[in-house]
Order: C-alpha cells, then sequence, then structure tokens
C-alpha cells in the first residue's frame, strides 16, 4: 500500500478548484487551462489528467485504461482514491484514459442515446502537448466567433473522426486533452475544420 | 489531512463544505459538464434532499453548492430584487457553509443565483448565472408523459409547442405567454427559460457569461454555454416581442429596465420601479454624484 502515490492535499477545496477550471474548460472550447492543484502525475499520467481523475472519477463512473495506462501504479492510484471500477470493454466506459496513438481513436465508446445523450463518455487522451501541433478551427456553443486548438499528436484522420462523431448529435463522446498540468476541452457540440 | 469543513462557523462542524458531501458534488458537476456539451438538453441528476422546502430554489442551491469555492463572491436575486426572503436566506446559508464572500452587485459577483430574473447590468465572461426552475420540461403542460417528451426531445419533434403558440394567437390575437417563454438553443433543443418575463429571453441570447439550470423537485440540469444562440419562438407574420411601458421607473428614471407596478394607495395610484434593486440603486446613485 505504501507505493501508491498520494491523492488531493485538501480535497473537497481542490476538486471543487479544479472542478471549476474543467468547467471553463467545458465552457470555452479551445480554452487552455491549467490543473494545478492536484499531486504530481502519477505514472505515465499527466498531472491534468491525475487531476482530472480524482475530481470527478468515483464508484460510479466505470473507467478504462488504454494498454498504455493499465499499469499498476495506475489501477491501485484509481482503486485507492476513487474507487471506480476498472472495465475491460470501452463500450461500459463512462471515463476512459487514452493516448492519440490508437486507431480508430474515439470509436467504440459510449454515445448514449437520443433520449438519454447523458449515457455517454468523456474520453481522456493524453497529447504530448495543446501547442504547436497543425491548427484546427473550432466553432460552436462556447465559442464567440471561432476559437484555434493547436493539440499536438494527433492522427491525421482526427478531423474526420470527429466529423463522425459531431453528426451523432445529441449523442457522441467529449474530450478531453491534457498535457502537463494543462487541459483543454472539445464538447460533442463543436465543429472542428481544418 | 486538513481539516475540509468550513470553521467559520463551529455550530457546522457536522456538514461538509458547501453542505453537500463530495461524491453529491461530483455527480452533479458531472451532470453540469453534460449539460454544458449538449446545450439546452435536460440533464437527469439524483437529486438530494435539501434544508429548505421545494419550489425555494432547492436545484438552483445543488448546483451552487456543487459549483461554488471560497474564492466566489455570490449574489443572490429573487424577483430581481437581493433584499427579498429567499434571496436573503440563500445568501446567509452559502455565507454560513461555504465560508463565501457575497454581495449585491452585478458586476463584483462570480456567481449570480437567480430565480425569475436576468440581471439589467450586462453579464461578463467568467461569470456564471444559476438559475432556479420549477418546471424544467418546457412541452409539459402540452405532454404529460415524460417518456413521450423524452422522445419529442430525442426526434426535435416541436410541432406540439408550435400549435400551442398558434392557438394562442388564435384566441388573443397574439402569442399570450409573458414569462417561461419557450427558447430554441443553438437550434436544436426547445427549453424552459424558467419563469423569468419573456423581457429577459434576448437576454439570454449569445450571452458571454454561462447559464446553468438547476430543477430540484424534478431533478434535472441543463445549461447554456457562453455565446450560444438563444431564440425565443415565434411565427414569421408574429415575431417576438418584450414587454415594454410607457412609463419610466419612479426611482431612477430607467426607460430600459423591467418594471414592477405597485399600488401605493387606498385610491389605486400606481407606481413603477425597476425589478433589479441593484440596478436601480446604482443609477440612483451615479445621480446624486
Amino acid at each position: 500500500m505504501s507505493d501508491i502515490a498520494l491523492g488531493l492535499a485538501d480535497p473537497a477545496h481542490d476538486s471543487q478548484k479544479l472542478f471549476r477550471a474543467v468547467l471553463d474548460a467545458f465552457a470555452h472550447p479551445g480554452r487552455i487551462v491549467a490543473l494545478t492543484q492536484g499531486p504530481a502525475g502519477v505514472g505515465p499520467l499527466s498531472r491534468a489528467a491525475t487531476a482530472f481523475l480524482l475530481t470527478l472519477v468515483d464508484r460510479d463512473t466505470p473507467l478504462w485504461l488504454s494498454p498504455d495506462f493499465d499499469v499498476p501504479a495506475v489501477r491501485d492510484f484509481v482503486r485507492f482514491h476513487t474507487g471506480a471500477p476498472l472495465v475491460a470493454r470501452e463500450a461500459d466506459a463512462l471515463f476512459a484514459l487514452l493516448t492519440p496513438r490508437r486507431a480508430p481513436l474515439i470509436d467504440s465508446f459510449a454515445i448514449g442515446t437520443d433520449p438519454y445523450p447523458d449515457r455517454s463518455a468523456t474520453l481522456v487522451i493524453e497529447v504530448p502537448a495543446l501547442t504547436g501541433g497543425p491548427a484546427l478551427t473550432l466553432k460552436g456553443p462556447g465559442i464567440e466567433s471561432e476559437a484555434r486548438a493547436c493539440v499536438a499528436g494527433l492522427p491525421a484522420s482526427f478531423a474526420e473522426e470527429w466529423a463522425a462523431n459531431r453528426t451523432l448529435f445529441p449523442c457522441g463522446v467529449d474530450l478531453v486533452f491534457t498535457a502537463g498540468s494543462e487541459l483543454m476541452a472539445l464538447p460533442r457540440s463543436i465543429a472542428v475544420e481544418i | 489531512m486538513p481539516d475540509t469543513i468550513s470553521s467559520n462557523d463551529p455550530s457546522d462542524g457536522a456538514y461538509n463544505y458547501a453542505y453537500l458531501d463530495e461524491q453529491t458534488k461530483r455527480m452533479i458537476r458531472r451532470a453540469i459538464l453534460k449539460a454544458v456539451a449538449v446545450p439546452g438538453y435536460q440533464v437527469p441528476f439524483g437529486g438530494r434532499e435539501m434544508p429548505l422546502p421545494y419550489g425555494w430554489g432547492t436545484g438552483g442551491i445543488q448546483v451552487t453548492a456543487a459549483i461554488i469555492g471560497r474564492d466566489d463572491t455570490l449574489k443572490v436575486i429573487d424577483q430581481g430584487a437581493d433584499d427579498t426572503t429567499n434571496a436573503v436566506s440563500i445568501r446567509r446559508f452559502f455565507a454560513r457553509v461555504a465560508d463565501v464572500a457575497t454581495t449585491t452587485r452585478t458586476e463584483e459577483a462570480t456567481v449570480i443565483q437567480t430565480r425569475h430574473r436576468v440581471p439589467e447590468t450586462p453579464l461578463k465572461d467568467g461569470q456564471i448565472l444559476v438559475f432556479q426552475v420549477p418546471i424544467p420540461e418546457p412541452l409539459r403542460m402540452l405532454e404529460p408523459r415524460e417518456t413521450e417528451t423524452r422522445t419529442l426531445h430525442a426526434l426535435s419533434e416541436y410541432g406540439v409547442m408550435q400549435v400551442s403558440l398558434y392557438e394562442s394567437i388564435a384566441r388573443h390575437g397574439r402569442i399570450a405567454k409573458t414569462y417561461n417563454y419557450p427558447v430554441l438553443v443553438n437550434g436544436r433543443y426547445i427549453m424552459s427559460p424558467s419563469p423569468i418575463p419573456k423581457f429577459d429571453n434576448p437576454k439570454l441570447d449569445r450571452n458571454p457569461a454561462l447559464q446553468l439550470y438547476g430543477a430540484g423537485r424534478e431533478k434535472r440540469i441543463y445549461a447554456v454555454p457562453p455565446h450560444t444562440p438563444v431564440k425565443s419562438l415565434d411565427f414569421d407574420d408574429h415575431p417576438f416581442e418584450i414587454e415594454r411601458w410607457t412609463e419610466c421607473c419612479a426611482l431612477c428614471g430607467s426607460t430600459q429596465s423591467f418594471l414592477d407596478e405597485m399600488i401605493v394607495d387606498d385610491a389605486g395610484k400606481r407606481r413603477f420601479i425597476c425589478s433589479d434593486t441593484d440596478y436601480c440603486q446604482e443609477r440612483q446613485e451615479e445621480q446624486r454624484r
């Protein structure tokens, strides 16, 4: 047990600050927010992804780990601090932790149903950086005219995959990109153009 | 582990910060994120019993409790006023359980919980407006079955709402609905804006602040992200119109704000004053300078 990394130092207040940063990111797609209240990243996880899990995941939210993150350090950390059930099938998860190297990237997760589009997965995608990648133009709720995102490390097919996700609206998955202690959200309502 | 309980009042030592337990807050926070991702869609959530009755803002309070922190400045209004019973008690509740600064100034607030009004002062990026909602389902009076209204929303099948507005025109010569006037959010979901006067509907459209709506009894949360188009339903030959007054506010002289009518004596003498008390006071102070 002594190998498990520490969680939030001050759970009520830290998670509140972290949630407000995440909410700010969801309300302003493309905006990069800093998640600095959490502990250092656990094992292969970034600090932002670790903080996101500690803020939103618990025993009610099945979590899927991609093979890159399905290591004892992460499994033990998640089980001990959040109690989230770790699931083997993508479709069973409400949250998932993955890298952009997966192909197809966002297929096979729960997209919800037309009467209940909220029964869908939120994918946390660990990328090398939130800047420096090819520019994507974002349009939709939360954005005044248009926003720019330059997430590094996304596959060339991303815009196409996201367009397919958009056609499912109001169903579909929501994405959160994390790198270091920073996070950017891409809710399903947002249109992406190259 | 440090003390996570509000320490400003020893009598509250038995409660978690902001009254709700952390598990409940996480559940509400997840619902809020879904609501922001699907603007106008009503996300079901596990509403909790709150220390005040349904109809007094239990939905709004739960949303506020899930988002509020010690850095926030909270404003609470009821029908535009900061000094009514509901507003005062909710403001004191959060000052006590969440150790939060409170204000009556719209500009200073980071979180504004409201019942039945949108402040007259324009809101800014970064502010969050939390609405207390009695009946979140805009189609409920037309279709009582939840399974049916859910299907209608899923299929974006809103003919029944247009028919009800048409019937209003046929009967009254105009759309007679003056509050809780239905809106279409981002061209997809018809949403109840809560019982705000239709005067406030244009303020919902492309507002830079984040709008969160909480219905405690019906256990639904929905949202309108910043800058999102919100259109009041109408017809080409009966365009949406807001209330207008021939009078101005008797206290500040405003001709731009929503006015309350007051009967001031037994002879039925009437005066009109701003419903937004902060806006009215700001204007009066400015005039005195």
